[in-house]
């Protein structure tokens, strides 16, 4: 019995050291797993615990500005104030919207829009319950926030244009990228992150933008913010400030002085080629595009039969009408065909074959030479001169002077905005049909199917001015520019000069009744209208007492075209301006034209003009070469 | 007769003398522990867990002391009763049981909420020590002396995993396992019953478990491939212990507990908060601190002349091996997470009280070491 015992005792001991040595080895087994995971491992997992604890929050960079020549703000950014309700401390939203509509309006469209987006959000992400809201809605909100639980109020920046009309065009405006465009790029996913989506806003984008800062948080495993860690998070870089050639004085100017009508205006600087002034009429306000068009709005802008959204400074294309007779008049000097006082009779029309080319004045001009035809704008002057060149010269002579070229002056243009100048071969593959002389007499008037745009009107008028190769150009130049002499005899350039000085300040000029000069004491000016045909009144329409071209519906009625440039003893500014259906260019086109030209000359920086010094010197261009 | 016999101490102060109080020191300073972490736990604050902790430790403290005085003949009769007790507790759940998460596991009784699970873990103990201490050991491996504890173990375990609480029932099948088995069961029977074991163990795994626990057992094979889901806990669990490294992030620091990626952190993760605040230093420490409790209970254990004794403290020693080991490596993505806590660290009532009740009968082992009480004695026979 006894000894049973003592071998049970045994047994059960041996067992025991078994248990235990079990117990040895699972112990060990833990251990060595706890030696993996925090000694062997411990930099893998130290990495996934930072993952985890740590997130970083996109800061968005400050946009730059957009600024005139003189450093005249055109974009810039201004605090928007948001309110935002988190569901957390608001408890049930429907009410907290209730106690907040006791302060602002808040629609049913927005109430359900904001409901929806709080159903779908984290209890403690704020949603945004109104942007842009103004200054007293915003301080009204504050003060009354201790009875608003769940409202944050929040400033943060917006894109603001503060003279919208007359920039839109140009400086264009900036809006949420679209998703094909923002992909899967985090700063540009931000909601509250623009990008450029016209203009110089787009053009210039990437020195604008600046670059994306992150700031490094700390988030619990619900995605809540518990700190911010500033020391160790990268500031966002603000974008660069873009400088513009634009006045922004004298193109506020032109926008009100086109005033409602569908027009344009460009201003160059005919010395550096910098554009001063583009203007397109009616305009718009790009500030709407920021926090995003209601779409009634923008199918209003879209729909208007003066399409405010186009910028025809740039884009929009006319026939450049009588505007092209220096031009004509420069190729016919290059060539010999025409001396500059050959007489050419004009009896009001002239006959084709079978077909009769008549001048605007019905009643002829009688003997003219080139000053005069130019003075006075004779069409059958320049059907005898185009003949006699022949439309290859004249296709030369244009093209030099900028016809067919698309001058990239640094924002977005549509392609086909270098505009059009006719050659046999371009005729022959449209229609299929041989050049002929009636074409030739056409584009010797600037009509049939040459097209240009205002801003190549406005270089085209710079080059004639200067004898220059000039190159437009929206930002100011790193190096002052040396524009390439174009191939025309100095005294030729003269001649034409003349001739366009006369059109503004001898009697008999198209434009010396109706302007009577520049309008500044001592400074004279060079000018030339274009009436480009939209319509011609056929001998029905005659016959029922359409006379006139105010008989005829707005959208039929001829383009006013006018160039110009001043001060005429040292040319400064060239100007084009272009007034659709605004009827004839001496009528319509030629005051705003002027008046623009003016402003300039007034505002020039001074000692720069030489408006001062020139008044008294005479005019000596051959010098130049 | 063995060469001495220490006398069995009869007063309440000759067993406060005998008590074994380097013992006493370990489980005082783990509790003390498991207060200092549920302080962290509340982003060092006292409410809510580490002031319970700490008062229901201090009283279940006490408990263990009184049971350490109680002589072996009263549990002995109590043995029984308390398994009969338990095991018809057990149905009561079953039956009327209340659910939580799940599971039903809690039984009201007037104003008091019990797990009758926890009163099986010890009175199994108790039943099967009683048993073979009855049963000559020449009968330990005879059919009739295994029909007996086979039930013994059966019935309570199953109705336990049947809850579903597959922690609890795997704790307790081991811990009646182990006890047969020390209790001399044959070499010829532990053979083939482990393979028939493993056998049955398979076809358990594959048609017995619940959806959520086969979750559970999947999930642990292969975390990485579903880290937002079931295999969420484990990988944060194990990033929190890695990223602690050698001497952790600092005491309430824990960036993995604090900022809540590291689930049930009172409870069963505590250990991987421990881990990631204190780093690998602080969990061996605390695996020590382990190792030497046990290391006590083997040694009184071995110390006891009875059966009985020895058996009970060999079964509570197991079962509380079991809960360090199944939930330290269940913290560290070893094996499935099934919720056992880590005895006396983690928050928790009742289980603490089955643990301090288990090491006062470990004490009271030890203070009786040298007594022998009688077979087959009836109450306070």
């Amino acid at each position: 019995m006894r000894r049973d015992k003592q071998e049970a005792q045994a047994q059960f001991n041996r067992r025991t050291f078994m248990v235990g040595a079990g117990g040895v080895a699972a112990f060990a087994g833990i251990g060595a797993q706890l030696y993996t995971l925090q000694i062997l491992q411990e930099d893998e997992y130290r990495v996934l615990s930072d993952n985890n604890q740590f997130s970083f929050r996109i800061q968005l960079p400050t946009r730059g500005r957009i600024l005139d020549r003189f450093g005249e703000t055109i974009a810039e950014n201004r605090d928007s104030y948001r309110i935002y309700l988190i569901r957390e401390q608001a408890g049930d939203p429907a009410l907290a919207l209730d106690r907040l509509s006791r302060f602002m309006p808040i629609s049913d469209a927005r109430r359900e829009r904001v409901l929806r987006d709080l159903a779908r959000t984290p209890r403690f992400q704020p949603v945004t319950i109104a942007e842009g809201v103004d200054w007293e809605t915003f301080s009204r909100v504050n003060l009354h926030l201790p009875e608003l639980p769940g409202v944050m109020p929040d400033v943060g920046e917006v894109r603001t244009y503060p003279m919208p009309a007359a920039f839109a065009h140009v400086a264009g405006y900036v809006q949420s990228a679209p998703p094909e465009i923002a992909g899967d790029d985090p700063l540009l996913r931000h909601p509250a992150f623009r990008v450029g989506r016209s203009g110089v806003e787009i053009a210039r984008d990437a020195e604008l933008r600046g670059s994306a800062g992150s700031l490094k948080v700390e988030v619990n495993a619900f995605g809540r913010v518990i700190r911010e860690l500033p020391e160790q998070s990268r500031p966002a870089e603000p974008g660069r400030d873009v400088a513009l050639t634009i006045d922004a004085e004298v193109q506020r100017f032109a926008t009100d002085r086109l005033g409602t009508q569908s027009a344009s205006a460009v201003g160059i600087d005919v010395h550096t080629g910098e554009v001063v002034v583009l203007a397109s009429t009616p305009s718009f306000d790009p500030n709407l595009f920021v926090l995003g068009i209601p779409s009634r709005e923008f199918s209003d802008l879209n729909e208007n039969p003066l399409r405010p959204l186009f910028n025809k400074a740039t884009n929009g294309l006319y026939a450049p009408a009588s505007t092209i007779k220096g031009v004509i008049s420069l190729a016919a000097l290059r060539h010999g065909v025409m001396r500059p006082g050959e007489r050419v009779t004009c009896r009001g029309s002239v006959q084709l074959g079978n077909r009769r080319f008549h001048c605007w004045r019905r009643e002829g001009h009688g003997p003219v030479n080139m000053h005069d035809a130019i003075k006075v704008s004779c069409d059958t002057y320049f059907y005898e001169v185009a003949s006699r060149l022949g439309i290859e010269r004249i296709r030369e002579a244009a093209l030099e002077l900028g016809f067919g070229q698309l001058f990239e002056v640094g924002i977005p243009m549509l392609s086909q905005a270098g505009g059009l100048f006719p050659s046999p071969q371009w005729k022959r593959a449209r229609t299929g049909q041989g050049w002929s002389m009636g074409d030739t007499y056409n584009v010797g008037i600037g009509q049939g199917a040459v097209l240009a745009s205002p801003l190549q009107l406005a270089v085209m008028t710079a080059r004639m001015a200067t004898g220059r190769a000039v190159e437009p150009t929206l930002y100011p130049r790193s190096a002052p520019a040396q524009f390439a002499r174009l191939d025309f005899e100095d005294a030729h350039i003269e001649a034409v000069h003349n001739a366009h000085v006369g059109v503004v300040h001898e009697p008999g000029g198209t434009s010396y009744w109706s302007l009577g000069g520049l309008g500044v004491e001592g400074v004279r000016m060079a000018g030339k209208t274009g009436t480009s045909q939209v319509y011609s009144i056929s001998a029905e329409e005659r016959a029922r007492g359409v006379r006139d071209q105010d008989d005829l519906p707005w959208r039929l009625r001829n383009h006013g075209l006018f160039i110009c440039y001043a001060p005429a003893e040292a040319p400064r500014y060239a100007v084009a301006v272009v007034v659709e259906h605004g009827g004839g260019g001496a009528r319509s086109a030629a005051q705003p034209g002027r008046d623009i030209l003016r402003e300039l000359i007034l505002r020039d920086p001074a000692g720069r003009s030489g408006v001062i010094a020139a008044r008294h010197a005479p005019i000596n261009l051959a010098q130049g070469g | 007769m063995p060469v001495f016999t220490q006398p069995v101490p009869r007063d309440l102060r000759a067993k406060l003398f005998e008590l074994n109080w380097a013992f006493v020191l370990l489980i005082v300073l783990t509790g003390c522990i498991g207060v200092l972490m549920l302080y962290s736990v509340a982003g060092g604050a006292w409410d809510p867990w580490a002031i319970r902790h700490a008062t229901r430790f201090a009283a279940g403290f006490l408990v263990m002391l009184i049971v350490a005085m109680v002589p072996p003949r009263m549990w002995m009769s109590l043995a029984y009763p308390a398994y009969l007790g338990a095991l018809f507790l057990l149905v009561m759940v079953e039956l009327f049981g209340a659910t939580a998460m799940g599971a039903q596991r809690w039984i009201d009784i007037g104003p008091l909420r019990m797990q009758p699970s926890e009163i099986m873990k010890i009175a199994l103990v108790l039943a099967l020590a009683r048993y073979y201490h009855d049963l000559p050991p020449e009968k330990v491996s005879t059919p009739g002396g295994m029909i007996v504890p086979a039930l013994a173990i059966a019935l309570p375990v199953g109705l336990i995993a049947k809850q579903p609480d597959l922690g609890t029932a795997v704790l307790t099948g081991a811990t009646g396992a182990v006890m047969v088995f020390l209790a001399g069961l044959s070499w010829k029977v532990i053979v083939p019953g482990m393979i028939a074991g493993v056998v049955g163990g398979i076809t358990f795994l594959r048609y017995g478990l619940e959806e959520y626990q086969r979750a559970r057992v999947m999930t642990f094979l292969n975390p990485e491939n579903d880290p937002l889901g079931a295999g969420y806990h484990i990988m944060q669990s194990k990033i929190a212990l890695g990223s602690g490294g050698l001497t952790g992030k600092g005491y309430m620091q824990g960036t993995q507990a604090h900022l809540n990626f590291l689930p049930e952190k009172q409870t069963d993760f505590i250990f991987t908060m421990l881990g990631e605040e204190f780093g690998f230093i602080g969990g061996i420490a605390v695996l020590a601190l382990y190792a030497l409790i046990l290391g006590h209970c083997l040694m009184t254990a071995m110390a006891c002349r009875s059966v009985f004794l020895r058996l009970v403290t060999m079964g509570v020693t197991t079962t509380f091996a079991l809960y360090v080991f199944i939930n330290a490596a269940m913290v560290m993505g070893l094996v499935p997470v099934v919720g056992v806590p880590l005895p006396m660290i983690s928050y928790g009532g009742s289980v603490m009280f089955t643990v301090l009740i288990g090491l006062g009968l470990i004490l009271g082992a030890h203070i009786h070491r040298a007594a022998e009480p009688p077979k087959g004695a009836g109450i306070f026979g």
